[in-house]
């Protein structure tokens, strides 16, 4: 048994049945980080000491002949801009390069409790802001599919893991695209479930009305796994919703003949390429198979989405980074003399360059005298742009979109111009904007092998739909 | 709308960023560039639209209340006893650049 090429349920019986041990899950998959670590850079902090203290926990339990928790020794990695307590999160910045949080985000906690083995914390894009994870402070993350290529971002080093089989299982965190469109480049499956789903408590905040946590995986059924446990009303975040958390894992086999399936002529116009294209049909067309029904629909506001997005997050970003000063943990510049010089030179020697891009174009967004131009009216834009989908969701049940409008490009392609790397998102962000949840999951490959991913849209809360209708088309591919 | 280097130099104060006369110059190019880009919202005819601040609004918001009672869903009583335990003292001064065991040290506020 190759004790790196399992999902959670093979992992987790191994366990249970005593066919391995908790910690040789672990060791394995340490041992493969060893071997294939240095050339991908997906971790940035390994935790040993935690890790093997949790798989000899879920190996005496197993020993006593008690049932495991549903996650019972599967290797995790956890995307670092998410808190643990204990060992150090630093956002991918320098800024928190010795950071160690006095608590645990939520979603980490509720993975734990579960019996997950976290392995270590992954790399990704400073303060979760790139599509490339080529904005990390620690060195960009690299495809394992193609090292010279990027493996998306900004949870880069989350997707790689999981795809080059260094962990079962990761998460992730999406503001503007930052799960489904690594997933997509990696070739796994990357859900972002709906806002306020799961919990944003102990997630470093970017942008706070558009982040989400959610889970990469190397099947559907794992990320419906994963949501079932992570999901769920939370006292620390009022804006984690009370709904109930239905068995998403259960509700996988549901048929999806009848299902009604819309596609935007605006995701599959100008700017896409075209084996992403024809990927992208396939298996729209391998879902006609399946006995659903396509349904043409028009997002007409979608060519607005990157400008109401950029707005929007970098205004958000730029006051939830504001508490990076100096004062109470994190870099503090040395040799100054007043505080105001503490602030400005901390933040300065600690922020990267497009942290402080979208920080300054965030505070100019929002000072006196252009509020109204553009944080304000960028709102107005996401009302229009959710009523799009409202209107859409009347007419059918799920979207299907590309994720992405290329396939994985090379390092170094985007990263000088800002603007051209904005409209990498272009089908990820209005998801995020609408509070909508999303999934991406294989939907084949370019002549070069290079992966490509299909979106699947869905109702506020419906994560069921979405997951069994990929899980159908995940099965027939 | 055009930035100038005066507007960048009011940001970055407003932003508490100390940048270097290089980092303003790329700003400046970067900063025009996407604005640039954004200004196409102009388009939009939103004048009948109201503003979307946050999604959980939409799923917890009571429109049958006033002020602060649309916001229930937001809130829970208030704690009297048995209240979550706060931060123990020296966790939260233990990332700290500067502290003594009772305060965060930073330099001097006032100047005098």
């Amino acid at each position: 048994m190759d004790l790196t090429a399992l999902t959670i349920d093979a992992a987790r019986s191994a366990v249970q049945e005593r066919k391995t041990t908790a910690l040789a899950l672990a060791e394995a998959h340490y041992a493969r980080i060893q071997k294939e670590d240095g050339q991908i850079g997906a971790f940035l902090t390994l935790s040993k000491e935690r890790a093997l203290e949790q798989a000899d926990r879920m190996d005496r339990m197993a020993a006593e002949g008690k049932t495991l928790p549903p996650l019972g020794g599967v290797p995790v990695g956890i995307k670092d801009v998410m808190s643990t307590r204990g060992l150090r999160t630093t956002a991918g910045s320098k800024i928190l390069e010795k950071y160690i949080p006095p608590y645990d985000c939520t979603a980490v906690a509720r993975l734990e409790a579960a019996g997950a083995v976290v392995l270590g914390k992954m790399n990704c894009d400073e303060f979760a802001m790139g599509s490339s994870n080529e904005n990390s402070a620690y060195g960009p993350v690299r495809n394992p599919r193609d090292l010279s290529r990027v493996p998306g971002g900004s949870s880069g080093g989350s997707a790689a893991a999981v795809a080059a089989d260094m962990a079962v299982v990761t998460l992730g965190s999406d503001t503007g695209g930052s799960i489904r469109q690594p997933a997509s480049f990696c070739g796994v499956v990357g859900l972002m479930p709906t806002y306020g789903r799961v919990s944003r408590y102990g997630l470093i905040a970017f942008a706070s009305s558009l982040d989400h946590i959610g889970p990469l995986a190397k099947t559907v059924k794992d990320a419906a796994t994963v949501l079932r446990t992570i999901a769920g009303r939370d006292p620390m975040d009022s804006t984690s919703a009370d709904v109930a958390v239905p068995d998403y894992v259960a509700e996988l086999d549901k048929p999806v003949r009848g299902m009604k399936i819309g596609v935007a002529k605006e995701y599959l116009g100008e700017g896409l390429d075209d084996e992403v294209r024809q990927a992208v049909e396939s298996a729209i067309e391998k879902m006609k198979g399946l006995g659903c029904e396509i349904v043409p629909v028009s997002l007409p506001h979608t060519p607005y989405a990157i400008p109401t997005y950029y707005i929007i997050a970098t205004a958000e970003a730029s006051a939830n980074l504001a508490r990076f000063d100096g004062v109470r943990y994190g870099h503090r510049a040395r040799g100054v003399k007043t505080l105001s010089e503490m602030y400005r030179r901390s933040r300065d020697e600690g922020f990267g360059a497009e942290v402080k891009r979208r920080i300054m174009l965030g505070t100019y967004a929002l000072s006196a005298g252009y509020y109204d131009a553009y944080y304000l009216k960028a709102q107005k834009v996401r009302t229009l742009l959710t009523r799009d989908f409202d209107e859409a969701f009347h007419k059918v049940d799920a979207i299907v979109t590309p994720t992405s409008p290329t396939a994985p490009f090379r390092l170094g392609e985007k990263s000088n111009d800002p603007l051209a790397m904005y409209l990498a998102d272009i089908y990820t962000v209005t998801a995020d904007l609408a509070g909508i949840p999303g999934i991406s999951v294989p939907c084949g490959q370019t002549k070069e092998k290079l992966p490509i991913g299909v979106q699947i849209l869905g109702k506020h809360f419906d994560e069921s739909t979405i997951l069994g209708l990929a899980h159908a088309y995940e099965q027939a591919a | 709308m055009k930035v100038t280097e005066k507007d960048v130099a009011y940001v970055a104060d407003l932003a508490n960023l100390e940048l270097s006369a290089e980092e303003r110059a790329g700003m400046l190019r970067d900063l025009n560039s996407i604005l640039e880009y954004v200004d196409r919202l102009s388009e939009l005819d939103t004048s009948n639209i109201p503003p979307m601040a946050q999604v959980s609004d939409r799923y917890g918001l009571d429109e049958s209340k006033q002020g602060s009672e649309r916001f229930a869903y937001a809130n829970r009583e208030d704690i009297l006893e048995g209240l979550r335990k706060s931060l123990p003292h020296e966790e939260a001064l233990a990332n700290a650049p500067d502290a003594d065991e009772q305060f965060f040290q930073v330099p001097k506020v006032i100047e005098r």
